[in-house]
């Protein structure tokens, strides 16, 4: 043996040091594969490119099947800034076809979002210009196209009904779990309120990219991928022919036009007029477009039929006589004398038989009837108060004063005023029914748009319920919503729809709606005059078709009109006759109407 | 002498197996690094995939070589192989190719030749020879010297041609001289002082001083108040604020990447993200073992290594491909397998009769060690980025006929154990 193992205890210590070093290797192996996720982060983020698959929105039909919007291919050309490599500025702009400045413009702006992100080019771009552009783009390394999905509309109607799309704001995608910047969401109109349908699910595609930015295929060939889900398509409440001829009927002249489906609340038409070709808000055509819609002194983009409230005038008479029987206050014999006298103020009216009974009341839209019934009906009670707060329980059951809670965003409640407003007014307790009794004939600061008008002309068709009116219909592959299933009750009994109904049959066979009667078709109506401060009053008619089991209930609406005789009655008249006969008998009126021009009151600047 | 039956007589198996395991593993890796999806896994010769195969093919090749020479061959002829590759050594630092600024390469058409890299076990030989010699004790001042000089000739000429990390290899042979009983406390004054290098690096040298300065006055305070004790404290001091500035003065000395990788690797730089930082490299390396995992994202699955993130990465940066694509489980039992070969030949080495051959087993073992050390330091960031590659890993003909060669003449002198009475 060697005198120099004396040493070789010194074995163990050197191959202590060993052990230590590949310990430490080992923690720290295990320090950055498992306990620090930061690596794997980084990882995925410098070589998965995240590829957003954009879904195809649902189409949207009418209620017969017929499109109403469907979809249509554009490209976004996209560029990733760094990616690009000795680009001809001079030959890519006559390829795309944009001036020098406007690509140092864009160029700019892409190289602000990221040098190593995609960002939109240039938006939208047809199939054909797409397709022009893409012969060449292999010379532009660093740009390539996206197909994305605009919305068309086949018969540019309906525009406020279907609202419009578009790029999702920084507020929503920071709010939302979902959205994305560049998604696509519904802005307004059902495109909003029936989004999480018709948006469909966005896919993604991971792509590997090398150290050069080049890509290197799908990750694990694709098996992560998401397909894009197509949004579901959506059938409508609404009659494509029906809402198409409604507005043909309001050309040229301000109002709407809303007509329900009684026995299922369903929104047959919903128009509104001043409108504007839906195809104006597509895509980047929006950013163009809106501004100058939205400083139309006509005001295209506002919706009237839900948002506008007009004082009912004498359609609300039919309200007073329901409740006036409820209360127990008259019966149909009733009869109070054509004049009524408060203060100095006496009300007029046309002359026609008198004292009226209930009926004739309705047929001949007698004001001093309704003037005495409505105080008398609150003073029942012993105090003004309570007794306005019984008629107001009474009013709001028919969705006057509240929101109807519709498909469609953006209605308005209207407005019913409270006990609280008349004691501001008037002061707490020193207001009598004869103070508010206008409200009895309509008038005063009552507020109602034209759908809970139709709303209410669907009640009475059905005695005494409705449905939520809705848009909605069916979705494929999902639900409507329940509220629009269950019926809504009245606070008034239906045994005392009969006479009313019979009423304002007598008003379209011989009072004021003869000017609509139709051969064939009994049917129910009654006109309304709302005082228009400003100038001509608004013309009013809401009817329904036929009196007996309705298919149609309507609530016809023309700013400046005059007495509803004038324009609100024979419009209607043609849209039952073309609803419910399918043809129209009497040309002259229809030409009449199509060609007649109601314009509002010149501005006096 | 008895006659031997077969040439694999007395061999070790189990580092046999472990050095084919490494080498089979390193090829898989190589390959994975190299793995285009648009190529396939084609092997070519053109390639390094099949490149390293035919350096494979002949390192085992020398490997059967060496099992049928004479077990003396290597003792008596230590020094010649010394002599032959310190005159390849300085042959090629005139003669060579100059690659990546180094000039340690003969090239000859697609392949090169790396005299460093045979330089290791030509060194462990001589200083195997010359430490085994009759009558040499380590003691002495004399043996020391002599050491030292074989040593660091080699570590000199290597250094010029600018192979700094292989250079570096060479304070392996410490461990050896150690373990043939060099003081201890020289390896403790080494560890100070590399400690204090560190410190000098990182902080003010004035500071370190100062701070140095309160250490000593300290100790005195609490020490006898001699003059003697005072002088040596003094002395202490001196020499130690000598570093900390010779220190600073020898980094400056420094090529500006070197610098740029001690910064990094000391923390002092890690803001660009540039590609052409040396941040970079470190950081890449980090994410693709770190993307791993516990099991490793699957063979040829490793994206940051087969898209190139990571540099170098079958030469020096392999053990990243084996972190990716491996995971925690695969790379800590690749540690484990190359920890059970070094301590195999530590064990093995200390079994040894001849004098020569355990002293030539620790030189085997420590140069391992140091490899592994560095090569797996830098690349999980414990270690500056230093080129060396990993032994029978690492992609490279020159790195792994040195290697191969080193260890196989181990195993042959090993085999001859039972033969040798003293």
């Amino acid at each position: 043996m060697s005198s120099s193992n004396a040493y070789s205890d010194r074995k163990i210590v050197l191959a202590l040091i060993v052990i230590a070093v590949v310990l430490v290797f080992i923690i720290r192996l295990f320090y950055i594969q498992i306990i620090n996720d930061e690596y794997k982060v980084t990882a995925t983020n410098q070589a998965f490119r995240y590829v957003p698959v954009y879904p195809a929105r649902g189409n949207v039909f009418d209620r017969n099947g017929k499109r109403l919007v469907f979809n249509q291919s554009a490209f976004d050309l996209m560029v990733i800034p760094n990616q690009i490599k000795e680009l001809d500025t001079l030959q890519f702009c006559s390829v795309t076809g944009i001036s020098r400045e406007t690509f140092l413009k864009k160029m700019e702006k892409a190289y602000k979002e990221g040098k190593r992100r995609a960002s939109v080019f240039e938006k939208e771009l047809s199939v054909e210009s797409a397709a022009r552009i893409q012969e060449k783009l292999y010379m532009f390394p660093g740009f390539y196209f996206q197909e994305r999905t605009l919305r068309k509309y086949p018969m540019s109607i309906a525009a406020h009904i279907l609202g419009y799309v578009g790029e999702v704001s920084p507020e929503i995608v920071d709010t939302s779990r979902y959205y994305r910047m560049g998604d696509y969401i519904g802005i307004s109109g059902i495109e909003k309120s029936y989004e999480k349908y018709l948006r469909g699910i966005r896919g993604t595609k991971i792509i590997m990219v090398d150290v050069h930015n080049r890509e290197k295929g799908s990750f694990m060939d694709g098996a992560l991928d998401t397909a894009a889900v197509a949004g579901q398509d959506l059938y409508t409440t609404l009659d494509l022919d029906l809402q198409l001829y409604a507005e043909d009927l309001l050309k040229n002249k301000t109002g709407s036009i809303v007509a329900i489906e009684p026995a299922t609340g369903e929104i047959l038409v919903l128009a509104t007029s001043p409108s504007y070709d839906p195809n104006l808000l597509v895509g980047s055509l929006r950013a163009q477009n809106y501004p100058v819609l939205e400083k139309d002194s006509t005001k295209p983009l506002y919706n009237r039929a839900t948002m506008a409230s007009y004082p009912p005038g004498s359609t609300f008479k039919i309200l007073g006589a329901l409740i006036g029987q409820q209360e127990g206050v008259i019966k149909p014999e009733t009869r109070y004398p054509c004049s009524f006298t408060v203060g100095p103020k006496s009300i007029h009216c046309h002359p026609h038989p008198s004292p009226a009974d209930l009926s004739q009341s309705i047929q001949y839209s007698c004001n001093p009837y309704y003037c005495r019934l409505f105080i008398n009906t609150i003073n029942k009670f012993r105090k003004t108060e309570e007794g306005y707060l019984n008629w107001k329980s009474h009013v709001n059951s028919f969705g006057f004063g509240v929101k109807l809670g519709s498909d469609i965003p953006h209605e308005l409640r209207g407005n019913i005023p409270s006990v609280q407003y008349y004691d501001r007014y008037h002061g707490k307790g020193r207001w009598k029914a004869a103070s508010v009794y206008s409200l009895g004939i309509g008038q005063g600061e009552i507020g109602i748009t034209p759908l809970q008008m139709a709303n209410y002309s669907a009640i009475i068709a059905n005695r005494g319920y409705y449905y939520i009116p809705h848009i909605g219909k069916k979705i494929e592959g999902g639900e409507i919503d329940s509220r629009f299933k269950e019926r809504k009750y009245t606070t008034i009994d239906s045994v005392y729809f009969n006479v009313v109904v019979d009423a304002m049959y007598q008003v379209v066979e011989a009072g004021t709606g003869r000017g609509g009667k139709l051969s064939g078709i009994p049917y129910c109506g009654k006109t309304g005059t709302a005082q228009n401060p400003h100038g001509k009053d608004h013309s009013i008619y809401i009817s329904f078709a036929p009196k007996d089991n309705p298919k149609i209930a309507l609530a016809v609406y023309i700013e400046n009109g005059g007495f509803g005789a004038e324009w609100a009655v024979p419009i209607s008249s043609l849209i039952i006759e073309k609803y419910i006969a399918g043809k129209i008998t009497r040309p002259d009126m229809e030409k009449r109407m199509l060609e007649g021009v109601v314009l509002p009151p010149k501005k006096i600047k | 002498m008895r006659l031997r039956k077969s040439i694999f007589q007395g061999v070790d198996w189990f580092i046999v197996l472990m050095y084919l395991a490494l080498v089979i593993l390193g090829w898989l890796n190589i390959y994975a690094a190299n793995y285009d999806d648009e190529k396939e896994g084609v092997i070519s010769f053109s390639r390094e995939n099949g490149k390293q195969l035919i350096f494979i093919g002949t390192a085992l090749f020398l490997a059967l070589v060496i099992l049928i020479l004479d077990p003396n061959f290597f003792s008596a002829f230590a020094y010649g192989i010394y002599g032959i590759v310190l005159i390849l050594l300085v042959a090629v630092y005139f003669g060579g190719t100059e690659i990546k600024g180094s000039k340690s390469w003969f090239r000859f058409g697609e392949f090169g030749f790396q005299p460093a890299e045979f330089a290791k076990f030509a060194t462990a030989l001589a200083l195997a020879k010359y430490l085994s010699g009759m009558n040499i004790r380590l003691q002495r001042l004399k043996t020391k010297i002599i050491s030292l000089i074989i040593i660091l000739v080699p570590f000199l000429v290597i250094l010029k041609q600018n192979e700094t990390g292989t250079a570096l290899v060479y304070s392996a042979f410490a461990f050896v001289l150690y373990r043939e009983g060099l003081s201890g406390n020289i390896l403790l004054i080494g560890f100070f002082i590399a400690l204090l290098a560190i410190f000098a690096l990182l902080f003010d040298e004035w500071i370190l001083v100062g701070i140095l300065g309160g250490v000593a006055l300290m100790i005195f305070l609490f020490m006898k108040k001699r003059w003697g004790n005072f002088l040596k404290i003094l002395a202490g001091f001196l020499v130690c604020s000598g570093i900390v500035f010779g220190v600073d003065f020898a980094f400056n000395k420094l090529h500006d990447y070197q610098k740029k990788r001690v910064n990094v690797w000391l923390g002092k730089e890690r803001d660009s993200k540039s590609k052409k930082d040396e941040y970079y490299n470190v950081h890449q390396s980090l994410v693709a073992i770190g993307s791993g995992g516990a099991t490793g994202k699957g063979f040829l699955q490793g994206t940051q290594t087969k898209f190139k993130y990571v540099p170098e990465q079958s030469t020096d940066f392999i053990f990243c491909t084996i972190g990716e694509e491996w995971g925690f489980l695969g790379s800590a039992t690749f540690l484990l397998i190359y920890l059970g070969l070094i301590l195999r030949i530590f064990w093995v080495a200390e079994k040894q009769r001849s004098i020569f051959s355990r002293i030539f087993g620790y030189g085997v073992a420590s140069i391992l060690f140091m490899h592994l050390t560095v090569n797996v330091g830098m690349t999980l960031g414990l270690a500056p980025v230093i080129g060396i590659p990993l032994p029978f890993i690492s992609y490279g003909g020159s790195s792994l006929w040195g290697f191969t060669i080193m260890l196989f003449i181990f195993v042959k002198l090993d085999s001859h154990r039972l033969e040798i009475f003293r």
